[in-house]
């Protein structure tokens, strides 16, 4: 279960750093030292939570020597988007069938009040 | 496609591991409380298709338990918790644990909202103790969903379409 990709996902969007690094990925491509300059944290610290991302599937780093721009994978997120959309979609088929009974209970039917439910003093149980 | 007014709203809360579920019904508050306390109204819908739950026990009053065991196409599950809460027409605070995994428990909060007219609103949380308990719990929702197979909601889709 822990090997599930959209769990990686999840893990790795648990930290304020990493969905803001995404979120600013989300405008286009940027250097690691781009991504690293807003941040109050070492270089190493942002390759790390990069690295994260990276492992998740998040993020890809180009090929091009000298730059190697960060890339955000925009199709993880739509798959963890649907991922959520499946565990809604069950809820809500839950939730339909609740309806159901809800329209087949009879209106101002009041439960029996939680005294009756009492067994006699002193009486076996 | 025509949309139900009250479509079911998911959160997946990014700094906390919980997931908020949001859900109004055309009936009353003292109605959609009922379906979560008495044992044969809940078994009616909790299950992936009617009946498809087996009540062992269900006790819903503040410091009694529940167990039951949904079954589906030859998939079995277990679930237990203790109701910590319980307030008519108003909260139950609850346990959740699913018995494949024993050690892991969800802490759940139900509110009931009474809207007036007839409808309510029900809010209901499940808080873990990790993301990555809360991704799994996502997640086998989503796995379990594939072994009962999505033929109830299909079909409840497709009435929608036609």
């Amino acid at each position: 279960m822990s090997a599930d990709p959209l769990s990686k996902v999840f893990s790795a969007l648990a930290d304020p750093i990493r969905r803001d690094l995404v979120a600013r990925l989300a405008d286009g491509d940027a250097t690691v030292n781009e991504l690293a300059a807003p941040y109050d944290v070492s270089l190493q610290a942002v390759s790390k939570h990069l690295k994260v991302l990276e492992e998740a599937g998040l993020v890809t780093k180009g090929r091009e020597a000298q730059r190697r721009p960060v890339h955000l994978e925009a199709e993880v997120f739509d798959l963890m988007t649907r991922w959520i959309e499946r565990y809604r979609r069950q809820a809500e088929a839950r939730y339909r069938r609740l309806d159901d009974v809800l329209a087949t209970m009879p209106d101002d039917v009041r439960p029996e009040p939680p005294s009756t439910r009492q067994n006699p003093t002193g009486g076996p149980s | 496609m025509t949309t139900n007014p009250n479509e079911t709203e998911i959160f997946v809360d990014p700094d906390v591991p919980l997931v908020r579920i949001t859900r109004e019904f055309d009936a009353a508050v003292g109605k959609v409380f009922r379906a979560h306390t008495e044992p044969e109204l809940f078994a009616a819908w909790v299950g992936p298709e009617q009946r498809g739950a087996t009540i062992d026990h269900f006790d819903c009053r503040s410091g009694g338990s529940y167990r039951y065991v949904i079954s589906s196409e030859g998939f079995e599950a277990g679930f237990n918790g203790t109701f910590h809460e319980v307030r008519p027409n108003e909260l139950i605070v609850q346990t959740f644990t699913f018995e494949g995994v024993p050690d892991g428990v969800a802490l759940e909060k139900l509110r009931f909202e009474d809207l007036g007219d007839g409808r309510t609103r029900l809010t209901a949380t499940s808080l873990v103790d990790s993301f990555e308990d809360r991704d799994a719990f996502v997640a086998s929702g989503m796995e379990s969903g594939v072994v009962e197979g999505y033929r109830k909601l299909d079909a409840l889709l497709a009435d929608l379409d036609g």
